[in-house]
């Protein structure tokens, strides 16, 4: 059964005793993209993810990976897929080096070969000084790429990435960032779960959000923004002398009330309408209220997040 | 006139970039791995750790190391009568603690690979599924043959002197391997069972201390009261050093091996489809 899908799972649970880590997740992952799962710590993504690479059997529901039924084809599921966990799942106690050998040899590489392939990869990845010594006195970037590098021994048509950026430093982020931009590139799939609303907007083209082990709103980090409604005009003038004057000139331009910020020279308003908004700058400006400067700013995807998680309606149903 | 073009040194930036996309553009999938060679690769990695990591094998060594210069020096006029007299019953007995002990770290190691996350990568490739515990404790014989060797030749330059020589010696090794690796499928389920690495070698030596000293290896059982006797007599662990000290002084009868190998049968036969299906279920 081809499919456009790489990924289609339908009510997927998943229990920890009492607690309900996944509660009927619904997904439907295109090929050939970036899919993020956002959520917060506990959300259940990490056992979403468990369950799609395989390593955890739901209790109810279905997925199909790339095809295959996760439980009844689970084997062909894994020669598909690969994993990189939340813990850099590496062994400290060999070198980088050894890690991607023993790898190789295990996804069927000869001795020789594996070799070939690791000393390509920790080339690829700025690894090559590093490849004689025991990861576990890599730093936290280091053991990322590596961590990376291992999920690529054999190029997989799709990628579990479970936080791969968490504790990272900003460089050392971008690094793996560009990784994944190369990857996606290159025709692979990847699942993307993250808590960094900011690394789902830059990476994915779809984003799933998901809170207590279920979706709350699935779609492109644009229409989740516009979901949740509009940006908002920030202004800043030169002095606090103006404001007032500023904020009955704004409300009445975009027909809607100026809110002042904690700044006592600066003020914003939200806006439907990027035209409008830069009218109502130049007619500021044309008043000679001295505009020190001005921005338009889509929603961050913190405020998309929050307002879906943080909704009264869903603490009263829970 | 020529213009030659100036030609400018990539970026190291540029360079990686061409390297990652050489990388990523092998796309050509190679054979499965076999169950068999699946299961010596893991074995291969147990040998990189004990070569990076010797302190695990020192752990193990040490202490029986010191148990023989002491039992043998300190008690073994008292016990034997002569040192060199009570080294020759003292030392296969020895052995079969070192050995014992290092099994222990079978299911430390299985522990720690599943605390810091290195199982979910395995079990996540297109493998044998019990490669990387049969792998593991293939390779953990290897740890147990170099803590026997350590052991057999400080005896030796000590003044152990077997009847039954170099044959008797290795063969006494042997048996005790194979013994040790029936015993490590009960610590990998051990390791399967408990929540930390220290956990699980408290739990180990906690088990193996009672059975260790509760047995044949420091004294004579026949000096010992009835029921601690008795219990001596059943103790696999005696049954294991009454046979290698037979191998070794070339006294062995067929039932004594017959019934070492047969234990060491049925701790696998129980233990490895355990920590098989523990480690399948470790959801």
């Amino acid at each position: 059964m081809p499919s456009t899908l790489a990924i289609e799972a339908s009510g997927l649970v998943k229990s920890f005793g009492t607690t309900r880590a996944v509660d009927g997740v619904d997904l439907a992952v295109p090929r050939g993209a970036v899919y993020g799962v956002l959520g917060p710590n506990g959300a259940g993504k990490t056992t979403v993810i468990r369950m799609l690479a395989t390593l955890l059997r739901p209790d109810a529901g279905s997925a199909r990976v790339l095809g295959h039924d996760i439980v009844a084809e689970a084997d062909a599921v894994r020669g598909l897929v690969s994993l990189t966990g939340q813990l850099a799942s590496v062994d400290d106690d060999l070198t980088g080096r050894e890690n991607l050998i023993l790898l190789g040899r295990l996804l069927g590489y000869s001795t020789r070969e594996a070799r070939e392939r690791a000393d390509e990869l920790l080339a690829a990845f700025g690894l090559r000084e590093a490849a004689g010594r025991l990861v576990k006195n890599y730093s936290g970037g280091m053991r990322r790429r590596l961590d990376v590098a291992a999920s690529i021994v054999v190029t997989p048509e799709l990628m579990f990435l479970d936080e791969p950026t968490t504790g990272l430093d900003p460089r050392s982020r971008n690094e793996v960032w560009d990784i994944v931009r190369a990857l996606v590139g290159r025709g692979t799939t990847v699942l993307l779960c993250t808590q960094y609303l900011d690394e789902a907007d830059q990476l994915a083209d779809r984003i799933a959000v998901i809170d207590r082990g279920k979706v709350i709103a699935e779609g492109t980090p644009g229409r989740l923004k516009a979901s949740v409604g509009q940006g908002a005009l920030h202004v800043r003038l030169l002095g606090p002398e103006h404001r007032a004057e500023a904020a009955r000139m704004l409300s009445r331009a975009l027909d809607t009330d100026a809110q002042l910020d904690a700044d006592p020279a600066a003020l914003s308003v939200p806006v439907q309408d990027a035209e409008r908004a830069s009218e109502a700058v130049a007619e500021l400006s044309r008043a000679g209220l001295g505009l020190a400067s001005f921005s338009l700013a889509q929603p961050s995807l913190d405020e998309v997040f929050l307002a879906l998680t943080g909704h009264p309606a869903e603490e009263e149903a829970a | 006139m020529s213009t030659a073009p100036t030609t400018q040194a990539p970026r190291p930036q540029q360079a990686a970039d061409a390297a990652l996309h050489t990388a990523l553009s092998r796309s050509a999938r190679p054979p499965r791995a076999g169950p068999l060679s699946a299961a010596l690769t893991f074995g291969w990695r147990g040998m990189y750790k004990v070569k990076h990591v010797p302190e695990q094998l020192l752990d193990v060594t040490i202490t029986p190391v010191l148990f023989l210069l002491m039992f043998t020096y300190l008690f073994g006029g008292a016990v034997a009568g002569s040192t060199s007299q009570y080294l020759q019953y003292l030392l296969p007995g020895i052995l079969v603690q070192t050995v014992l002990f290092t099994c222990v770290y079978s299911g430390v190691a299985l522990n720690t690979d599943i605390t810091k996350g290195v199982v979910d990568r395995f079990r996540s490739l297109p493998i044998w599924r019990p490669a990387p515990l049969v792998g593991a404790v293939l390779g953990d014989t290897v740890r147990y043959a170099l803590a026997a060797t350590v052991v057999v030749l400080l005896g030796l330059v000590m003044g152990f002197r077997p009847a039954a020589g170099v044959g008797g010696v290795l063969a006494g090794m042997v048996l005790v391997i194979v013994f040790a690796f029936g015993l490590s499928w009960v610590f990998t389920t051990v390791g399967l069972l408990m929540r930390s690495p220290s956990a699980v070698l408290n739990a180990g030596f906690m088990t193996l201390f009672p059975l260790i000293f509760l047995s044949n290896i420091f004294v004579d059982p026949s000096t010992l009261p009835g029921a601690l006797e008795a219990f001596v007599g059943v103790n696999p662990i005696s049954h294991l050093v009454t046979a290698t000290r037979d191998l070794m002084a070339g006294v062995a009868t067929a039932g004594a091996l017959a019934l070492v190998l047969s234990e060491a049968a049925a701790l696998t036969a129980v233990f490895a489809p355990l920590t098989v299906h523990l480690y399948r279920g470790k959801d």
